[in-house]
């Protein structure tokens, strides 16, 4: 479904990403393990079309997709929910949710993702008239996955959804991550740092390091591999 | 007591001409974090656009109120595509740039613009014909209030709920709200950020049309030099109100307005500008990001 060919990207002077190589097939659950600054994020950025592609080629479906605009490429199916969850602050959770809709006019469609989103998460539907900015962390990460799912998205890139949540939180929304991937076939490239839970919902993973993807294997052979066990379990 | 109201009116309207001038500038600010300096020229324009089609249509003995109309019109459609130039002239091109080149190119705007409209109109002050008649109704009260306040103040009154309909509910309001508050993820969710930026000074620029008729209007006259002028009032205004807060410059656009309707009242009409700088020097040392803004605005 998606496939990054020799993608090299960086900013301004700093090359970040060299020669990545990288397949993601329909329906899995692909998670890339790194440690800080390793290029997680700049890598679906790429993807999303906001930082740019020096050299190399990005697939999608078999298209050529790395010199088209973000905008287009949400419409093609690729959503992000960003490091950080980029909630709007001062718009509500339900125009939040709206906002992931933007570039839809099927009216029944949003109606049946909106009730989907809201049975996923139950909570945002209770605070759906508040603010964004006055959510919890767990909640504004649930506000923001839900957000995404308003696209409707064929490739959903989750930049990192553990961070600064309780181990609690953190188990519902791997669970949750798997759930979508279950009812919509919705394909997922998880990055993560907390590559534990990460490899025990994924199918397979990438380690990248220095913006060099240096091992790719399935989820359970990372989980038994000495090298991943050492740096990213803390075994 | 006669005397307060006819201040008090004096200064809503001269408020609410500087409210509709702020908003384009309040509403730009949030979107792009920038000042547009070209903006109080896009209202001169529109002034003289009604100016030239009210001018023309009368000669033609069209009835009052279809000129008001066809002129307002006509006035917001070329305003905005003045704006709409401005944008796509001194600031896309310069979105990556140094915060102060978009600046310096924009003031460039603005001084071609007066000139432009200097040479092909003229120095003069031109009469602007009175396009609000005088009400029979108002006859007994119109020694305190005339009628082009009260249509003035009708006028704003409903432009702003339009407007505050626009942003709140609308599908182009939502996303101005969204690329204000978070570009990237504005980006990331499908908004094409440039048809968002393209709308608000299209949106900004209609509003300060609008304004430049009915003040035209009601003052009279017209010459190329009130874009400046009136620019300068409603910029303070915005920064009275906190830059980027849209109640904010309405708020701030009355306060400015009600202060130099009674400083000119009652002490004396020399001190007009003096009382509107010095309160804006005063709110800005109490409260530096104005009266509704938010505390960590980037200065220009
Ligand atoms: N906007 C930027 N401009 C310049 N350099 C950047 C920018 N964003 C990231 N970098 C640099 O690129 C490198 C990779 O950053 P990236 O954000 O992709 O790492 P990451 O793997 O996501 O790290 P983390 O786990 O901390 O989120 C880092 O060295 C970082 O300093
Ligand atoms: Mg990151």
């Amino acid at each position: 479904m998606l496939e990054l060919r020799n993608v090299s990207a960086g900013y301004g002077n700093i090359q970040v990403l060299h020669n990545l190589d990288l397949v993601i097939n329909s329906g899995e659950i692909i998670t890339l393990i790194g440690a800080n600054g390793a290029g997680k994020s700049t890598t679906l950025m790429a993807i999303s079309g906001i930082v740019p592609v020096r050299s190399g080629k990005i697939l999608f479906e078999g298209e050529p997709i790395h010199k088209i605009s973000p905008e287009k490429l949400v419409a093609m199916g690729i959503c992000q929910v960003p490091e950080g969850r980029h909630i709007f602050p001062a718009l509500t959770v339900q125009e939040n949710l709206d906002m992931g809709a933007f570039l839809r006019n099927d009216k029944d469609g949003i109606k049946d993702d909106l009730d989907y989103v809201f049975s996923l998460f139950p909570i945002l539907a209770e605070r759906r008239n508040q603010d964004g900015g006055t959510l919890s962390g767990g909640e504004q990460q649930m506000l923001a996955m839900s957000r995404a799912l308003m696209a409707r998205p064929k490739l959903l890139l989750l930049d990192e959804p553990s961070m600064g949540l309780a181990p609690l939180i953190i188990k519902q929304i791997f669970g949750i991550v798997r759930k979508i991937n279950k009812d919509h076939n919705t394909t997922i490239f998880l990055v993560e740092q907390n590559a534990n839970q990460a490899l025990h919902i994924a199918d397979r993973g990438y380690v990248i390091e220095n913006g060099v993807i240096t091992i790719s294997d399935s989820a359970e052979n990372l989980l038994k591999n000495q090298d991943v066990q050492k740096a990213y379990l803390g075994i | 007591m006669d005397y307060f109201i006819e201040l008090l009116f004096g200064g809503l309207t001269r408020g609410s001409i500087y409210a509709l001038i702020a908003l384009g500038y309040t509403m730009v600010y949030g979107i792009i974090g920038l000042i547009n300096f070209a903006h109080g020229e896009i209202y001169m324009i529109g002034a003289f656009t009604s100016f030239i089609i009210a001018t023309v249509l009368s000669i033609y003995g069209f009835p009052l109120l279809a000129i008001v109309v066809i002129a307002g019109l006509a006035a917001t459609v070329w305003s905005s595509a003045y704006g709409f130039t401005v944008e796509k002239l001194a600031y896309r091109p310069l979105r990556k740039a140094p915060r102060l080149a978009p600046l310096i190119s924009a003031i460039g705007m603005s001084i071609f613009l007066q000139n432009y409209v200097l040479l092909a109109q003229t120095s003069d002050f031109l009469p602007f014909p009175a396009l609000i008649p005088e009400f029979a109704f108002m006859e007994p009260v119109a020694h305190i209030v005339g009628s082009s306040d009260l249509v003035i103040l009708i006028t704003t009154t409903l432009v702003m709920i339009g407007l505050t309909f626009l942003i709140k509910f609308t599908k182009i309001g939502k996303a101005m709200r969204a690329t204000a508050q978070d570009k990237t993820m504005a980006v990331l969710v499908g908004i094409n950020v440039d048809r968002v930026i393209s709308a608000t000074f299209i949106i900004g620029s209609a509003l300060a049309a609008i304004g430049g008729l009915l003040i035209a209007s009601h003052i009279g006259q017209i010459n190329f030099y009130i874009g400046f002028i009136a620019g300068i009032k409603a910029f303070t205004a915005a920064v009275l109100g906190g830059v980027g807060s849209i109640p904010g410059a309405v708020l701030g656009s009355l306060v400015l307005g009600l202060t130099e309707s009674f400083a000119t009242g009652y002490v004396s009409s020399d001190y007009e500008d003096v009382f509107a700088f010095s309160l804006l020097v005063l709110i800005l040392i109490f409260k530096p990001s104005g009266l509704l803004g938010k505390a960590e605005t980037k200065k220009v």
